[in-house]
Parts: structure tokens; C-alpha cells; sequence
């Protein structure tokens, strides 16, 4: 066995990455109306974890580094949460016509 | 090889190596950040927009995209193994793995070249070309937009990731990372996986909808 063959786990995590996204491409053609993005952001973090956590080798890392990283995400989810808050929400958006 | 030495303001290198890899963990916070502003912009116009950015999406070269998201996946693989190879110190095979990726880097960008030319062709590059009459004008010429601004930052990202991918390269082919040294290829590989994972969101936004009607 030669010592630079990869590990079992990147290559699982490969091919998994190129599984999810033909899955994804698939269920993108499947008539599933407002399930089409759920299902298709849904694989989307399903692919960034395994990218996250395996690739970018944040499951061997200490406590602080997992909180920093993490901290992104938690800020992006409130950025998010507080502004579509607004929009979902409004009854007739966009309010006025649009200019062309 | 001189054996590496920590940095004066360092204990040891592991200590050096832990605060590299949190500070580059800060700047993809920021990155996040970054890319969720537009996110947040494409959000709020679809959920206005929504069957107009469905049609519009479904213009999109989803054969091309389908391609260059597996070409950055596979980027990221050979990245990762680098790394692993570079701590045992393989130093050769790990730049043969870096400028691999980097080749798949450039491969991605020339696969985006074609596919802006297609889109320059009909005529949906707003503020260039932008010809598209009907109902959906106005949704189509906002998610171009979009599409635009959030793909050629992305591919300014991969642009730097190539040039960062080389030179790590070049200098692990010189033999200068090993078990105890390895912070510079490491954090050169959480860049570019960053980078991956942006285009895995940016995929699912821009080419994915409005595939089933």
C-alpha cells in the first residue's frame, strides 16, 4: 500500500458530492411545485457539510475554530431571517410596477 | 530544509498552525457575508418575482453548470488529498495534486467563458445587450443580473484560488511542508473549498429552478 493513496473517507465524500449533485439535477425535472426548493437547497447544505466537515477538516477541529466557523453562518441566518421576515410576508411585492 | 521555526509571537508551530487556521475561519465569516448580501438580494426578488425567475432560471446552461460544479468538486477532493499527502511529506505528489486542481480552476473559468458567450448570443447580459420582450422582461433582466454579478465574483474568487493553488504548489514541491509545518497548504485549502461551497449554493439558486414546468 503506498502511503499517499487517498483516504477512504475523501473518496466516499467524492463521490457522494457527485451523487448529491446528480440528485439534485434529477429532482430540479420532478413536478414537486414549492418542494423543488426545498429539495434543492436542502441538497445544497447537505453537499456543504460534507464539504465543510470532511474537506475543510472541521470535524478534527477544536471547539473555538467549529464556534468561528459557525459564527458566518449564524450572522448570515439572522441577515437572512430579519430581512425575508419583511418580504414573505408583504401582501403585494414589488408594490409599484416595474419600469420596463 | 531548514527545520521551520515558529513565528516570535508563537509558543510552538501547533499553536502558529491553530491561530492561521481560525484567523482564515474569520475571514470566510466574512466571505459568508459577503455572498449572503446577494443571496439576500436574489431571496427577496424571487419571492416577488417568483414565476419570472423560474423562467428566467430555466435559460440558464444547465449542462455547463452541471459540468463546472462537478469539475470544482473534484477540485476540492484533489485539494484535501494534497494536504493529507503534504503532512507525510510527499511533497511532489502533493503539487502535482494542487496544480491539478488549479488546472480543473481553469477549466471552470474557460467553461464559464463559453457559457457567457452563449448568453451575450441571446442577448441577456444587462447593461450590454439585454433584448428580452414579454411579461417576464423585467423579472429575466433582474435574475441576469444577479447572475452576472454573483457568478464573476465567484469567478474572481476562483481566479485567486488558481494562483494560490500554483504558488502552494510550487513550494510544496520544494519540500517545505511535513507533519510538524503544513499552516500555509492548509489554509490555502480551506480558500478553496470555501469557494466550492459558494458555487454549490450558487448552482441550486441559478440553475435548478424552474426546471419542471
Amino acid at each position: 500500500m503506498r502511503r499517499w493513496y487517498p483516504p477512504r473517507i475523501l473518496l466516499l465524500s467524492w463521490a457522494g458530492l457527485l451523487g448529491l449533485l446528480a440528485l439534485t439535477i434529477f429532482g430540479a425535472y420532478q413536478p414537486l411545485g414549492a418542494f423543488n426548493t426545498g429539495l434543492a437547497l436542502a441538497i445544497a447544505t447537505g453537499k456543504a457539510l460534507i464539504v465543510v466537515a470532511i474537506f475543510m477538516e472541521l470535524r478534527e477541529r477544536n471547539a473555538l475554530t467549529i464556534a468561528f466557523a459557525s459564527a458566518g453562518f449564524f450572522w448570515l441566518a439572522i441577515l437572512l431571517w430579519l430581512a425575508l421576515a419583511d418580504f414573505v410576508t408583504r401582501p403585494n411585492f414589488p408594490s409599484s410596477p416595474p419600469l420596463i | 530544509m531548514r527545520e521551520p521555526q515558529p513565528a516570535m509571537q508563537f509558543v510552538d508551530l501547533r499553536q502558529q498552525h491553530d491561530v492561521a487556521q481560525l484567523g482564515m475561519w474569520v475571514f470566510l465569516a466574512t466571505e459568508v457575508l459577503f455572498f449572503g448580501g446577494l443571496i439576500l438580494a436574489y431571496s427577496a426578488y424571487r419571492i416577488g418575482y417568483s414565476a419570472g425567475f423560474a423562467q428566467a432560471a430555466a435559460r440558464t446552461e444547465i449542462l455547463i453548470g452541471a459540468i463546472n460544479t462537478a469539475v470544482l468538486l473534484t477540485s476540492s477532493f484533489l485539494v484535501a488529498w494534497a494536504v493529507l499527502v503534504a503532512r507525510m511529506g510527499e511533497g511532489r505528489i502533493a503539487a502535482l495534486l494542487l496544480w491539478g486542481a488549479a488546472a480543473l480552476g481553469i477549466a471552470f473559468l474557460a467553461l464559464k467563458g463559453i457559457e457567457y458567450g452563449i448568453e451575450y448570443k441571446e442577448h441577456l447580459v444587462p447593461g450590454l445587450n439585454f433584448d428580452v420582450v414579454g411579461g417576464q422582461a423585467h423579472a429575466t433582466h433582474l435574475f441576469f443580473a444577479f447572475y452576472f454579478v454573483a457568478t464573476g465574483l465567484h469567478a474572481v474568487h476562483v481566479a485567486v484560488g488558481i494562483v494560490v493553488l500554483v504558488v502552494i504548489g510550487m513550494r510544496a514541491r520544494q519540500g517545505a511542508y511535513s507533519d510538524r509545518y503544513h499552516a500555509p497548504i492548509t489554509v490555502a485549502g480551506l480558500y478553496w473549498h470555501f469557494v466550492d461551497v459558494v458555487w454549490i449554493f450558487l448552482f441550486a439558486l441559478i440553475y435548478l429552478p424552474g426546471r419542471s414546468s
